[in-house]
């Protein structure tokens, strides 16, 4: 809610403009029924023409006035909702894009995805009704009750006391309703997992013929979501009936009272004209007040949900290099005695027995050396690139780059130094070329070099625009290979200091994956290059090799030296490779 | 994504509509008796209310007598008349609301168990052309359209004609001079909201399109995040996503803009009606022509009419796009399922697990072949190893032996008889399957074992489990065998997930194997275990391995190597190194 005021404030003139004609207008439209009743009570018992003709067009002419008033107020809140989210889905996007990895790991990316998306949607709608609706219906309620309390006070108390009834109880209904549907929401959550599961396994399900079976789990999930629904709707739907029972039942006492005033003088039966109005503009705006307050609680929930990104302060300050007291004699890349643990991220969810994703780690690494990491899912080999690259920071111990702590860089100035191609790496919509300059400026000739050096130009120069072919979302146009051949492209394109490459051939056969093998040692002999890999091929001939498990080096040396003295490693070979050979 | 407003929904339209709303009725009409009877309560419950207002304004009448001179009689009957209608309309409303409600849900799950009987059905060639994963929120969105269209629009339907026809004989009735006020403003009101439509529908289409593109724009660079960061180009990104940002402002300005006119200028030509209706109904007045009773009748009718003019116009358009969507939900139910079996099939029993594929050949569509004269053979008790790179058909040759696909032509045996003149059921029993994607659903790690057969014991399942070298881990969760797998296996390791599925082929026991290695390396322990756990279920078992790990390859009696849809070598390891071809190029590869 504080949010939504915040972006609000800045354009605290326009809104105010917008609402104070709001509610002029308000005003103006609560007359209308006034001059009816002026009209058929006092001109036209008097039999003459023009004053009815003159107060009738008075009354035309409010209406226009309320017209006018009305589309201006609305279009002025339309403008300052579109500035207001503009700037909200501005600040937040740069935000999220600069969250640091266990910041982003916290909100996990589906979270981060719909606060961008529906949440910045409901607030904005919200932004826009607040100032229409939500101005127009406590006026239209509280002028309303005004208006009728100068025109007959004992007929006004009939209204005074049902209106907060009539909110109160649709606002306790829906108070009620709410968590009825949650628990709806959760039954249809369960209905399409299963439905998902059904989907996934499909191979499964049919090879051991239990579509019988699927069908009776379904039927289950399927039978209490109905009812539960049932219950909820059935709740959800007393409101509006009664609602408009209690509106009748005051027309009846309007009729009753106002005909006993009538007849002891007090009023004239124009009156009870008027409030027989008068009663259907109030009591709309009564009900209104439930479609506000659902948008409300929605809206602030979705405000908060947006507040918690933009308020997450930042976690990764660049430190003085006094500050970091690191060692003066590191080594081009360093690991000095590094522990880390991911905060409530994956591994800790999972109740990762181990805890730990990397235990007293240290490694050295000088410039133009390559360096093999080996190990198995979960062994700590994507952590050792991740707090190279300052995705995160060090529980204990210090990680050093081009021999300085990493901590001592601003961000940019650190990352530009690597070339990277992730584990899982991403394709983005666009054209080849931009997916491998990422806005870096690069001439052709680098974009060509390191396509054909990631034994991707074939491939590329086979596609319709060669270099301007659009991949589609995630790259779903292109196979496996040849996504990540272009992401080691994009890696190499802007010859890094240090390259590394994270499970990147996972995807390449055996052919190409030493075609991409002879390439990098032919081109980047000087480039400091980390290899990440589960297959030996990959990284044979490293010039050291660490070979992780459960977070921590269990061999390390050169090839021939861990088959002789590392068991873990001999036996991943063999596995692979066959009998030595 | 946020849903949109409704202007934009009336964009889709059913392209059978006639079709599509005979076939919903026909899931209607299971409840004709209720649906009668909730006809007629809204017929009824609508003529109540539209009493009302003649009665109020009958009292007005007695009451205009002026001081002292009401008539009090006929103003009691009258409020006793309107009590009686409005409690009446009231409970009929509610029962009507209620009924319908009703009907809509039970239809709803009607519909969502078709669909999942459907897709039980369907072949497994349908989930891997099609995004299942759109398919079921498709599904389920529609399904959920089509209820809220049978709950609430059809009885707003029937509310809004009624009360429109009513209020205009009541007004008619009234005063036919003073009805003229409306045959200018309704008109008026209907053709400007058509026309408002048509202006807003291209703004709202517009609109939806700006917001896709940013949150597709967004969405992706969110999933990307790591790669952005690790380049260093989050500004550039931002700035990039600022034009985004910018054209969905613009278009969302421009169709609010465009919406938010709407809702003032009905209320003008409203109130504009009552003005004239104001004077006019003064001026007959003053002619003796109609009494204070006739003009606060008419008032009061008035304003019930013009609301739900408003509402038959939207309505109908919500009633287009529901029928569109039944028909998406008909279309996926019209879907043809597995092929029948042979009309003489008979069950495979007995199986000694002898299988063999000739000269067989596969393709999505004739022109683009997958599998070309593929011939394979696996005596009983066998293990033939399956290897190529990735696309080469190694899966499709799988899919083709446990009939989730149907060759075009090729002979496929199991012992001897034609695998397609025994039923498909029989066929498929008789083989274990391991997948490279584990599947586990979320149930106890019992139900999960037990999937294949759902009879076992515990003691046989502990015992799979042992064999699967599984037992000790599952002792080790909080609740042991009954320990609930949520559906991401957040609570078990890869390596435990496959083992879980090694136990319940293990468990499920059949002569021959399918086994998909994967490909992804977990910890040497486990992988050892994964390993030892494999051996022993392939034991005495017809296996036909998709081969990773050399050891696997080396072992087997019969080593395929098939490319781009072809075998292009057979024979042991030994032989295809003697022979010096592609096997032994792909071998020898790892090692430059």
């Amino acid at each position: 809610m504080k949010l939504m005021l915040r972006y609000m404030r800045r354009h605290l003139g326009r809104i105010s403009l917008g609402m104070t004609v709001k509610i002029l207008a308000a005003f103006l439209e609560l007359l209308i029924p006034y001059v009816l009743e002026y009209v058929i009570d006092r001109l036209a018992p008097a039999g003459r023409i023009g004053p009815v003709l003159g107060w009738g067009a008075v009354m035309a002419g409010l209406a226009w006035a309320v017209r006018w008033g009305n589309i201006f107020a609305n279009q002025s809140a339309v403008a300052v909702s579109r500035d207001c989210t503009r700037r909200l889905r501005q600040d937040l996007f740069r935000r999220t894009l600069t969250l640091s990895g266990s910041q982003a790991d916290r909100f996990g990316l589906p979270s981060l995805i719909s606060r961008m998306t529906s949440d910045s949607y409901n607030v904005q709608n919200f932004i826009t009704s607040s100032q229409t609706v939500g101005v127009r219906a406590p006026i239209m309620l509280v002028g309303g009750v005004c208006v009728a309390l100068t025109m007959d006070a004992a007929l006004a108390s009939i209204l005074c006391v049902l209106a907060p009834v009539m909110t109160a109880m649709v606002i306790f209904v829906s108070r009620r309703g709410v968590p009825l549907y949650d628990r709806v929401q959760r039954e249809v959550d369960e209905m399409t997992r299963v439905m998902r599961e059904n989907v996934t396994g499909v191979r499964v399900v049919k090879a051991l013929c239990k579509e019988p079976y699927e069908a009776r789990r379904f039927q289950a999930v399927n039978d209490r979501l109905t009812r539960s629904d049932l219950t909820a709707s059935t709740v959800m739907a007393i409101p509006a009936p009664t609602v408009q029972l209690f509106m009748n039942l005051g027309l009846i006492l309007v009729v009753l009272v106002g005909a006993r005033r009538v007849d002891g003088g007090a009023a004239e039966p124009g009156v009870i004209l008027a409030f027989l109005i008068y009663f259907n503009l109030i009591l709309h705006s009564a009900m209104s007040f439930n479609r506000i307050f659902i948008m409300l609680s929605k809206a602030s929930a979705s405000a908060d949900r947006i507040a918690e990104v933009l308020d997450t302060p930042e976690d990764q300050p660049v430190l003085p290099p006094a500050r970091a007291g690191g060692k003066a004699d590191a080594a081009f890349l360093e690991f000095d005695r590094v522990s880390f643990t991911h905060a409530g991220g994956a591994a800790a969810r999972s109740g990762d027995r181990r805890g730990k994703c990397l235990d007293d780690l240290s490694f050295r690494v000088s410039r133009g050396e390559t360096l093999g990491i080996i190990g198995g899912t979960g062994a700590g080999k994507s952590t050792v690139i991740s707090l190279l690259l300052r995705f995160y920071d060090a529980d204990e111990g210090a990680v050093y780059v081009d021999g300085r702590d990493v901590r001592t860089y601003e961000k940019k100035a650190l990352r530009e130094k690597f070339g990277a191609a992730f584990q899982n790496d991403m394709i983005f919509a666009e054209t080849i070329r931009e997916n491998v300059t990422m806005g870096r400026p690069l001439g052709e000739e680098d974009l060509r070099r390191a396509a054909a050096d990631a034994m991707a130009l074939d491939f590329i120069e086979e596609k319709p625009g060669g270099f301007d072919y659009r991949s589609d979302i995630k790259g779903a146009n292109l196979s496996g290979g040849q996504k990540q051949r272009l992401c080691v492209a994009r890696a190499l394109a802007a010859r890094p200091e240090i390259l590394i490459l994270d499970d990147a051939a996972s995807a390449l056969d055996y052919r190409t994956d030493a075609r991409l093998r002879q390439a990098l040692r032919a081109g980047y002999a000087g480039v400091t290059t980390v290899i990440v890999a589960q297959r030996v091929s990959s990284i044979l001939h490293a010039d050291q090799i660490l070979v992780l498990e459960e977070g921590r080096i269990i061999g390390r040396g050169v090839h021939g030296e861990l088959l002789e003295r590392c068991p873990v490693y001999r036996e991943i070979y063999q596995s692979q490779m066959g009998e030595l050979g | 994504m946020p849903r949109m407003a409704r202007v934009n929904e009336k964009t889709e339209k059913p392209k059978d509509a006639r079709g599509t709303l005979r076939r919903l009725l026909s899931y209607l009409m299971v409840r004709r008796g209720a649906l009668a009877a909730v006809l007629l309560a809204s017929l009824a419950g609508n003529v109540l209310s539209l009493l009302g207002p003649r009665l109020a304004g009958s009292a007005v009448g007695a009451a205009a007598a002026g001081r002292g001179l009401v008539d009090f009689r006929e103003v009691y009957r009258c409020a006793w008349g309107m009590l009686v209608c409005y409690l009446g309309s009231s409970v009929l409303t509610f029962a009507v609301n209620f009924g319908m409600m009703r009907v809509g849900r039970l239809v709803a799950k009607k519909l969502r168990e078709d669909v999942f009987r459907k897709l039980l059905e369907l072949p497994v060639g349908f989930f891997d052309q099609n995004q299942a994963g759109d398919i079921i929120s498709r599904v389920s969105y529609d399904v959920d359209v089509v209820s809220t269209c049978i709950s609430t629009d059809l009885t707003q339907i029937v509310t809004s004609v009624v009360t429109v026809a009513g209020s205009f004989v009541m007004m008619a009735v009234i005063s036919p001079a003073l009805t003229c006020v409306t045959l200018v403003t309704i008109p008026l009101a209907i053709l400007y909201t058509r026309w408002m439509n048509r202006v807003t529908k291209p703004l709202f289409s517009r609109r939806s399109a700006a917001y896709g593109g940013m949150n597709g724009f967004a969405e992706e660079k969110f999933s990307g995040l790591r790669t952005i960061q690790g380049y260093a180009r989050e500004e550039e990104t931002a700035e990039k996503f600022e034009s985004f940002n910018q054209s969905a402002a613009d278009a969302y300005y421009q169709a609010a803009r465009a919406a938010k006119r709407m809702g003032p200028n009905v209320r003008f030509i409203n109130e504009l009606g009552l003005a004239l209706i104001g004077m006019l109904g003064s001026v007959l007045y003053m002619g003796g022509r109609i009494g204070l009773e006739q003009i606060s009748s008419f008032v009061l009718y008035s304003r019930k009419f013009s609301g739900p003019i408003n509402e038959i116009a939207n309505v109908t358009g919500e009633i287009y796009s529901a029928l569109a969507a039944a028909e998406r939900v008909f279309h996926l139910l019209d879907t043809p399922g597995e092929r029948a079996d042979a009309p003489a099939a008979e069950a495979l029993a007995e199986v000694r697990g002898d299988v063999l594929l000739e000269d067989v050949s596969f393709g999505y569509t004739p022109e683009r072949s997958i599998l070309r004269e593929v011939s394979l053979h696996a005596a009983p008790g066998r293990l033939v190893a399956i290897v190529g790179p990735t696309g080469a058909g190694k899966t499709t040759i799988i899919n083709l032996l446990m009939r989730f696909y149907d060759f075009q032509t090729g002979t496929g045996q199991v012992d001897g008889r034609d695998m397609y003149a025994v039923t498909r059921r029989s066929l498929r029993q008789s083989y274990a399957m391991v997948l490279q994607d584990t599947w586990l659903f979320q149930g106890t790690v019992w139900e999960n074992i037990a999937y294949g057969r759902e009879n076992a014991t515990r003691e046989e399942v502990a015992a799979a489990a042992k064999a699967a070298h599984i037992h000790a881990a599952i002792m080790q969760l909080p609740q042991g065998y009954d320990t609930v797998l949520r559906e991401d296996g957040g609570n078990i390791s890869k390596g435990q997930k496959q083992l879980l599925t090694i136990a319940r082929a293990m468990l499920y026991d059949a002569k021959m194997l399918i086994l998909d290695e994967a490909t992804s390396n977990v910890d040497t322990a486990t992988e050892r275990q994964i390993q030892a756990a494999m051996r022993e279920l392939m034991a005495r078992k017809t296996c036909v391995v998709i081969a990773h790990r050399l050891s696997t390859i080396q072992n087997a009696d019969h080593i395929l190597v098939v490319d781009q849809g072809r075998v292009m070598e057979q024979g042991t390891h030994r032989e295809l190194m003697e022979k010096r071809g592609v096997y032994y190029r792909l071998y020898a590869a790892q090692f430059e």
